[in-house]
């Protein structure tokens, strides 16, 4: 075997060292990061680009290198030398990735921890509401009197996205809503509150509801419903997430986070937007032909702003307003989505439900 | 891994080996492709049952509130009936491998009798159920669970009679060549065990 | 279709006369019981539907060529990737797996006359050519739209009657793999030739038996999963319905209980093809036998306890995903100990750079990117970012064609003198392999950026930030189709006007290089015994062997 020189072997390792640790911090294949948990997540990713580079170098090189060095030569004939293995070696490259994983898999369980994925309270908090959902019935109105949260029961006021009257209108009553089974943990799929947040109630919860092919959002506390993402940065927010129809998935890539939507049952995501900007909202699971058009747009902003934008939505969803807006901005998401009207079954309910988000829009 | 032979032996290889060997009979594995091809379908029967008790895992009441409550005697007295065959159908097996053909043929019919009981006694309890195949969850996985298993009865009943009718040539079957008996039984026996499981599913475990 | 005839002309016998050989094609059409035929009836049936598969891709990228939806009607479009995909898988990269290169080699590495059951082997094969016309017709009335992996509600709203033959149709080809699984498992273990223990087994051998496992203990359990899915679809039952109280999460843990055990059923036989092609070409023993024997046990046996990977977002509970999670990761270890012995066996060789060669090297740089973004997504937390995206498209696509399609074309090479008993041309083949390689990576690569920025997969319709890595994609997905034109020519040329064949051109050592190219009837016209361990390269022994030529078909007529 040729073996290089040990100082070859040393300059060698210290490159590869260098260009991946390097390549690792500087990849540049990542958007920019808009959320608390995806610093966790992209800093799990940077380990991994930088271990997954010397890996890719040493594979590569030892492949371009056999490729010169070892290419027979015309007038050879011979065999190259006997050799059936080397028991040290094999043990060696059966440790370092055996340890390599092992890092990987200790750091991410870390990261998966931290962004709220073992929260503890996943049962009861996921149960707690659909308890409480019984005393609402789903045809409640919107204005019914919602209980205040308090300490002894946080999630009172909590609307079940699946029940959530005031997407009433559009969904299919055929789907009941799912409730926990009494011998399983929690089936609900959540990434709930950081262990710092453990315990609180978020300090903002809506309610996001896919359907073929548009996201509504609703504001339990408020009672507003858009088409639109409105958030505070800084503040935790609880997004219940159903679908009223097929699969869907939540999907902030800014973020970092994704979400599956089931058709009644209902998922929850816990996080804290950071950076404030607009970012889109994509359905990442396949939900029918304009799968690719079922976007929308989450709007971080500061808490004034946004504190302004719920008093606005609160004037404007009065049904006065809606018509005045819609003769005021003939071109509005309406009649973009008029065409695919036919197609897709969206009733005028649904479009009726879109109007605070083009309300938004024209109000700026 | 070394091996010893020498240029010598590779000359002298083809001469040693052709004297002993040339086209012989083909051996006989089907036995092990019957019991490998079982192993196929007890998987597809394990994930049925793996989904049922998904379902049941899931459900907040199990089995949804409504289901009127299932009858034991009748399947109960299936169940003895289909369990017994297998002993049965194992006497024709020992029978055959005695060389007795008129053994084999009384064993069998036997079990094919019993088998046809068994489907008789599945459709009765099926017309006289109170809820159809889309009545709720539990309905639909009773009857394709169970249903599925009565297509696989009905198949092994088909390989017995089939055994029967080729009994009847002389010397078909005999204490040297009786794979179509063995399979059968093999197969019949699978029968009776994913019956078994299924019974304790759907009857027994509330 | 128009090469079809030609090539399942693609083993006419060089020696034949003409009148015999023009009877002699007819076999490929028939009801043949030879492995052999049917080998090659596996191979060039799959490899139309790879073109088919390859067609409907090329138009799927034409697609993406431009952010708006505008070449196809959005429903088109899921019907084009929901039927590449289903062809892909189940009717190129399975049958040629498994079932050509496992018929056409296994009796012949373990010195067979033919497959343990060689009427099961035909009805097998046989079930594909419907499965897959029954795949196709579904474009008639309207082609299933919700993806190769169906998910319900939507597959069972969404054309309903494609969805049906689809359906239908995976169910054909899954009992046609299980049939050649149980084939597969016999024949290893009962037919080997005397001296011949597992562990002198070719490491093919293995790896098909590994898979064969993988086959018989999954694909039932997707039969299962379709089956409630057509009650739901075609009866109205709501197992996955939730309308009727149903749970689609359990179809997915069903599906993705075969599903991805099927990704090891489509790459260990092919790591069995390396395994075995590297050692002839670098005239070195396989670094560390048993290490890669006994690792396709462990892929096999991790393999079946990881499917809920595919589901970190839909409905699994944190700790299983925890445990799924590290299982993933675990299988790295085994992954890695193979592609470590590859690049050793390699090492210090004398390398002949041919075609098969240049395909195999080629497989594993592809194969290791795919293995790394492997590991990359199966940690939860950033497979909550990526799932669904181009990412995971880049990936699967690293993995299922760097890794397989690579070492599938590596095996066509280097078995084709015997298969057809003529040599390939080897010019041609290093064009195939370089524009292969080329398109391949303008194709994927851009594919990893795209997802991270946060372009999700099966839409027709995309942000324009994203056009200009699209372009480059399309770009590469035209140069890849237009690089399966010099290997069709290749093929059909050199079937006939080849060079003749020699019995041994590569020097190999385990059996089907002992007889004659192409192999006779009943492959051996003595029952071989294994005089020698099947990487022997740089012993004497080895040395002698293949300076016998075709001893195994010859002797018996000169003794």
């Amino acid at each position: 075997m040729n073996i290089p020189g040990s100082i070859t072997t040393l300059l060698i390792g210290i490159g590869l060292t260098v260009i991946s640790f390097w390549y690792g911090q500087n990849h540049g294949l990542l958007p920019v990061a808009a959320s608390e948990e995806a610093v966790g997540i992209d800093n799990l990713f940077n380990l991994m680009v930088t271990i997954g580079t010397g890996l890719f170098l040493i594979v590569q090189g030892t492949l371009i290198y056999s490729f010169f060095k070892f290419r027979r030569q015309p007038d050879d004939d011979t065999d190259g030398p006997y050799v059936e293995g080397n028991i040290p070696l094999e043990i060696l490259w059966t440790a370092i990735p055996a340890v390599i994983v092992l890092i990987i898999a200790v750091y991410s369980f870390e990261v998966y921890s931290r962004i709220g994925g073992l929260d503890p309270m996943a049962h009861s908090m996921a149960h707690a509401p659909a308890t409480q959902q019984v005393a609402y019935g789903s045809g409640a109105a919107i204005a019914a009197p919602l209980v205040p949260p308090t300490d002894s029961n946080p999630h009172a006021a909590m609307v079940m996205a699946a029940t959530d009257p005031a997407t009433a209108a559009v969904r299919d009553e055929t789907i009941p809503p799912a409730q926990d089974a009494p011998e399983m943990g929690v089936t609900t799929p959540r990434i709930g509150a950081t262990p710092d947040n453990a315990g609180q109630s978020a300090a903002y919860q809506i309610n996001a509801t896919g359907l073929q092919f548009a996201w509504l959002f609703t504001y339990p506390d408020t009672g507003i419903v858009a088409g639109e993402l409105h958030v505070p940065v800084g503040k935790e927010i609880l997004l219940n997430i159903s679908a009223n129809d097929v699969l869907h998935a939540f999907w902030v890539p800014e973020f970092r986070l994704k979400q599956d939507a089931i058709p009644g049952r209902q998922s929850e995501l816990r996080f804290t937007p950071s950076k404030i900007g607009e970012y889109d909202v994509i359905c990442a699971e396949l939900c029918g032909a304009y799968h690719g058009v079922m976007k929308t747009k989450v709007i971080a902003q500061t808490q004034a702003d946004f504190d302004t934008w719920v008093q606005e939505q609160q004037v404007a969803n009065s049904p006065d307003a809606l018509k005045t807006a819609i003769a005021a901005n003939p071109t509005t998401p309406d009649q973009f989505l008029a065409p695919f009207v036919q197609d897709l079954g969206i009733n005028a309910a649904v479009v009726e439900q879109l109007h605070p988000a083009h309300l938004h829009a024209s109000a700026h | 891994m070394q091996s010893s032979i020498d240029s010598t032996s590779v000359v002298n290889y083809p001469a040693e080996v052709a004297h002993g060997s040339g086209h012989h009979a083909h051996p006989d594995h089907r036995i092990l492709g019957v019991i490998v091809f079982l192993i196929a379908e007890a998987m597809i029967f394990l994930g049925l049952f793996t989904a049922y008790l998904t379902f049941r895992a899931v459900s907040p009441v199990w089995p949804p509130a409504g289901t009127p409550e299932l009858e034991l005697l009748l399947p109960g007295v299936n169940t003895i009936i289909l369990i017994s065959s297998s002993f049965v159908i194992h006497n024709a097996d020992v029978a055959v491998k005695k060389n007795d053909v008129k053994g084999l043929q009384l064993w069998f019919a036997i079990t094919a009798a019993m088998g046809a009981i068994f489907l008789v006694g599945q459709l009765y309890e099926y017309f006289h159920l109170e809820f159809g195949l889309k009545t709720n969850l539990f309905a639909s996985t009773f009857y394709v669970l169970t249903g599925f298993h009565g297509l696989h009865v009905l198949f092994g009943l088909v390989l017995i009679l089939g055994v029967l009718w080729r009994s009847r040539q002389p010397n078909h079957y005999s204490e040297t060549s009786h794979f179509g008996v063995e399979a059968a039984e093999i197969y019949w026996h699978f029968v009776d065990v994913v019956w078994i499981v299924l019974f304790i599913l759907l009857y027994l475990l509330k | 279709m128009t090469q079809t005839v030609p090539e399942q002309a693609i083993v006419t016998p060089a020696h034949g006369g003409s009148t015999e050989s023009k009877r002699e094609w007819r076999k490929y059409i028939s009801f043949s019981t030879d492995h052999k035929v049917i080998g090659i009836q596996y191979l060039v049936t799959s490899f139309i539907f790879y073109l088919i598969g390859g067609f409907l891709a090329t138009l799927v990228r034409t697609e993406l060529a431009t952010p708006a939806s505008d070449l196809v009607s959005p429903d088109l479009y899921n019907g084009l990737f929901t039927v590449h995909a289903t062809v892909m898988i189940f009717l190129w990269i399975v049958p040629a797996a498994t079932g050509a290169f496992g018929n056409y080699l296994i009796p012949l590495l373990i010195g067979a006359r033919d497959m343990a059951f060689p009427k099961l082997n035909a009805v097998a094969f046989w079930m594909i050519p419907p499965g897959g016309i029954l795949l196709m017709s579904s474009f008639f009335f309207g082609a299933p739209g919700s993806g190769w992996t169906s998910y319900p509600p939507l597959s069972l709203v969404d054309n309903q009657v494609g969805e049906a033959i689809w359906i239908l149709s995976v169910l054909i080809l899954g009992t046609s793999s299980i049939l050649g699984g149980v084939n597969f498992i016999v024949t290893i273990l009962k037919m080997r030739a005397p001296g011949m223990g597992l562990n002198q087994m070719p490491l093919f051998c293995w790896a098909m038996l590994a898979a064969s496992c993988l086959i018989l203990v999954s694909t039932p359990v997707l039969a299962g999963a379709l089956i409630l899915l057509s009650f739901d679809l075609i009866v109205g039952t709501s197992f996955f319905n939730p309308t009727g109280g149903g749970d689609p999460i359990v179809y997915q843990h069903m599906f993705w209980f075969y599903s991805h055990p099927a990704v090891y059923i489509m790459i260990l036989p092919v790591f069995g093809l390396i395994s075995e092609i590297l050692p002839v070409h670098s005239r070195k023993p396989i670094f560390g036998y048993k290490a890669i024997a006994y690792s396709s046990f462990a892929i096999s046996f991790l393999g079946l306890i990881v499917w809920a990977h595919h589901m970190f977002t839909s409905g699994t509970p944190p700790w299983l995903r925890m445990f799924f999670m590290i299982n993933t990761m675990i299988i790295a270890v085994p992954t890695g100990i193979k592609v470590f012995s590859w690049l050793a066996t390699i090492w210090g060789g004398k390398l002949r750079l041919n075609s098969a060669m240049l395909f195999a090297m080629g497989f594993i740089s592809m194969f290791v990117i795919g293995g790394i973004s492997g590991v990359m997504v199966a940690s939860v937390p950033f497979d909550i970012h990526v799932h669904d995206t181009y990412f995971i498209v880049a990936h699967l696509h690293y993995v299922l064609f760097g890794g397989s399609v690579f070492g599938l074309y590596a095996g066509i090479y280097h078995w084709f003198p015997k298969m057809s008993g003529r040599m390939i041309n080897e010019k041609l083949g290093k064009a195939h392999f370089i524009l292969t390689l080329i398109g391949f990576n303008i194709c994927f690569l851009p594919m990893h950026k795209l997802g991270l920025e946060g372009m999700n997969r099966r839409i027709a319709d995309y942000d324009p930030k994203f056009a200009v890595l699209n372009v480059v994609s399309t770009i590469g997905a035209y140069i890849l189709a237009v690089s399966t034109f010099p290997f069709i020519f290749n093929v059909l040329y050199s079937i006939f006007k080849g060079e003749k064949a020699p019995s041994n051109p590569w020097g190999g050592l385990t059996f089907e290089w002992q007889t004659t190219s192409p192999p006779p009837h009943e492959n051996f016209a003595v029952d071989p015994v294994l005089l020698i361990a099947p990487y022997e390269y740089g012993t004497e022994e080895a040395k002698e062997i293949i300076k016998a030529g075709p001893f195994l078909a010859t002797a018996a007529a000169e003794g």
